[in-house]
């Protein structure tokens, strides 16, 4: 579609004003927009993002009465209809309790990503620490591979084989 | 040690030193870790909350940080004094407005704070000016590992750190540069640098953080993802890519000013210097409006050796004529004080009790006025 301002851009700003019960569309491109005072939100607040996903979220569990939804966590009373109030959990245990319902919002919040990579405390057990280690070097290979960088990936390869054995 | 030791200068980060300072205003690292032995702060209770506070307090004054300790207690402390430490990015807006026992445990020279009780038990950040986030991150993580000999943080093998929010889940951690980009303010190409901001997973704010407006053309730029990404591939990414793109774009941006809107830019800078040195009255907001385009001014002479008739005026007029250091130009840093300690709660502060807005704005225009007067002679 062609901006119906200046007819030579592409119209990518698409605008629905209602007045009165009045329907006016508008098609206009960037610059168009810019010159006429139309400024494009394009910062949504984490809270309002965070809010919007906790409300279009569940609604498998919703229909079929998950167990969580109606549990509360024995470590601290908390349950999902709390959370989706606060946005906040009460506790570290909650992660566990209500870990099929959070783990949809959590993947939408860290671009599909499920497994921690990074820091491990210095106390973690040897196992945890080994466990860490080799999501991160799977996670390695697989960029290595999508860059088609062979030699790292091979390298990258034997230490999992390594650590695994 | 009184919030007033510091508050009548600004802090080191703030001194217009470090890689690409003219654009780069500072580089933040913050960290959020919870305890494992307790519940997260919206089920604890205010005896849960002191509890908390006492231990991490305790631990936090005794490390050995190569610099001087203090803490404010944030929660009796006068509304005053906690908007002091937001002004200085020392503590979050919530924090300051948060319920129960809660505190700041701040390095003297403010490359340090710890806040405990904000959102989670404790969230420590490391602050520098310039670009320098590889500076940072080794400095928290030394921080953060010097805190978990004498604590257990909660932490799952799967999901890394665990938080009272999911989004700060796995690292914790929150990378954030302030940047001063007021040519692409100006040449109207903001909004694309939003939303490249924004395909990217990334979020741009204002001055102060989240919720706030971009004021003085200030913006903050800081990751959301936390999880399935390490903390060393976070920061790699906006020291050796995002951050200096940014840069580049601001200066193709002040590069187009000047070849197409010479006229529109000195315009600006010409009746910024006016406004300020003339002005009775003056708001916090358009001071910050009117001091980013002096700041701009300055920074597209020292680095870029810009001349136009405006920015020779913050020059010409102050060259050296004989006495070399008592006609200097206008520097970075007076601007730069300028933002700093006109902001409402340190004119407040360093005046010794609270002010009208209208008295507020009037003592703000004498600070401006004799400040612009002194560095240039007119």
């Amino acid at each position: 579609m062609q901006c119906q301002s200046c007819n030579k851009n592409e119209a990518t700003i698409h605008l629905t004003e209602i007045t009165d019960g009045v329907r006016t569309e508008l098609h206009i491109c960037e610059s168009c927009a810019h010159q006429q005072g139309i400024i494009v939100k394009s910062q949504i607040p984490l809270n309002e993002l965070l809010s919007n996903l906790l409300a279009a979220q569940p609604t498998e569990e919703e229909l079929f009465g998950s167990s969580e939804q109606k549990q509360s966590c024995p470590q601290c009373g908390f349950t999902l209809r709390r959370f989706r109030k606060v946005g906040l959990l009460g506790c570290p245990y909650d992660y566990e309790v209500f870990e099929k319902s959070l783990l949809p919002l959590i993947e939408k919040a860290h671009n599909g990503q499920t497994v921690h990579c990074g820091k491990v405390p210095s106390k973690a057990t040897v196992n945890t620490k080994k466990q860490i280690k080799l999501a991160t070097l799977r996670r390695q290979l697989q960029a290595a591979l999508r860059n088609e960088d062979y030699e790292r990936a091979a390298k990258l390869r034997d230490r999992i084989n390594q650590l695994e054995s | 040690m009184k919030l007033t030791d510091i508050s009548g200068d600004i802090n080191e980060w703030f001194d217009g030193s470090g890689p690409l300072a003219d654009i780069v205003i500072s580089s933040r690292i913050r960290l959020a870790r919870n305890l494992a032995a307790y519940k997260f702060l919206n089920r604890c209770s205010v005896a849960e909350r002191a509890a908390i506070l006492k231990k991490l307090r305790d631990i936090l004054i005794s490390l050995d940080l190569g610099d001087e300790v203090f803490y404010v207690s944030v929660d009796k402390a006068p509304i005053l004094d906690r908007d002091f430490l937001v002004e200085r990015h020392l503590i979050s807006r919530n924090h300051a407005t948060g319920k129960g026992p809660r505190g700041v445990v701040i390095a003297r020279r403010e490359f340090f704070t710890a806040m405990i009780n904000e959102e989670d038990h404790l969230r420590i950040q490391v602050l520098k000016g310039g670009l320098r986030l590889s500076e940072c991150t080794e400095q928290i993580n030394h921080i953060d590992d010097m805190i978990e000999q004498k604590v257990d943080f909660a932490f799952s093998p799967r999901y890394g750190y665990l938080t009272a929010c999911p989004t700060n889940l796995g690292t914790g951690i929150r990378v954030s540069v302030m940047l001063h980009l007021p040519a692409l303010k100006m040449t109207g190409q903001i909004e694309k640098f939003f939303n490249a901001a924004r395909d990217m997973s990334l979020a741009v704010r204002g001055l102060f953080g989240e919720g706030t407006e971009a004021a003085g053309d200030f913006y903050q730029i800081s990751n959301q993802v936390t999880l399935g990404i390490s903390e060393r591939d976070v920061v790699s990414q906006f020291e050796n890519s995002i951050i200096p793109e940014i840069v580049e774009y601001e200066n193709a941006a002040r590069n187009q000013l000047l070849s197409k809107r010479a006229d529109v830019l000195d315009d600006k800078i010409a009746r910024a210097m006016a406004l300020l040195r003339n002005a009775h009255l003056i708001s916090s907001q358009e001071a910050l409006f009117l001091l980013s385009h002096l700041r701009l001014g300055i920074n597209m002479h020292k680095h870029m050796g810009i001349s136009t008739p405006a920015i020779d005026r913050l020059y010409t007029l102050s060259q050296p004529d004989g006495d070399a250091r008592k006609h200097r130009g206008l520097s970075i840093t007076t601007i730069n004080r300028l933002f700093m300690l006109t902001q409402p709660a340190h004119l407040q502060l360093n005046h010794g009790k609270p002010l009208s807005p209208t008295r507020r704005d009037a003592l703000r225009a004498k600070i401006i006025r004799s400040a612009l007067s002194k560095d240039i002679p007119s």
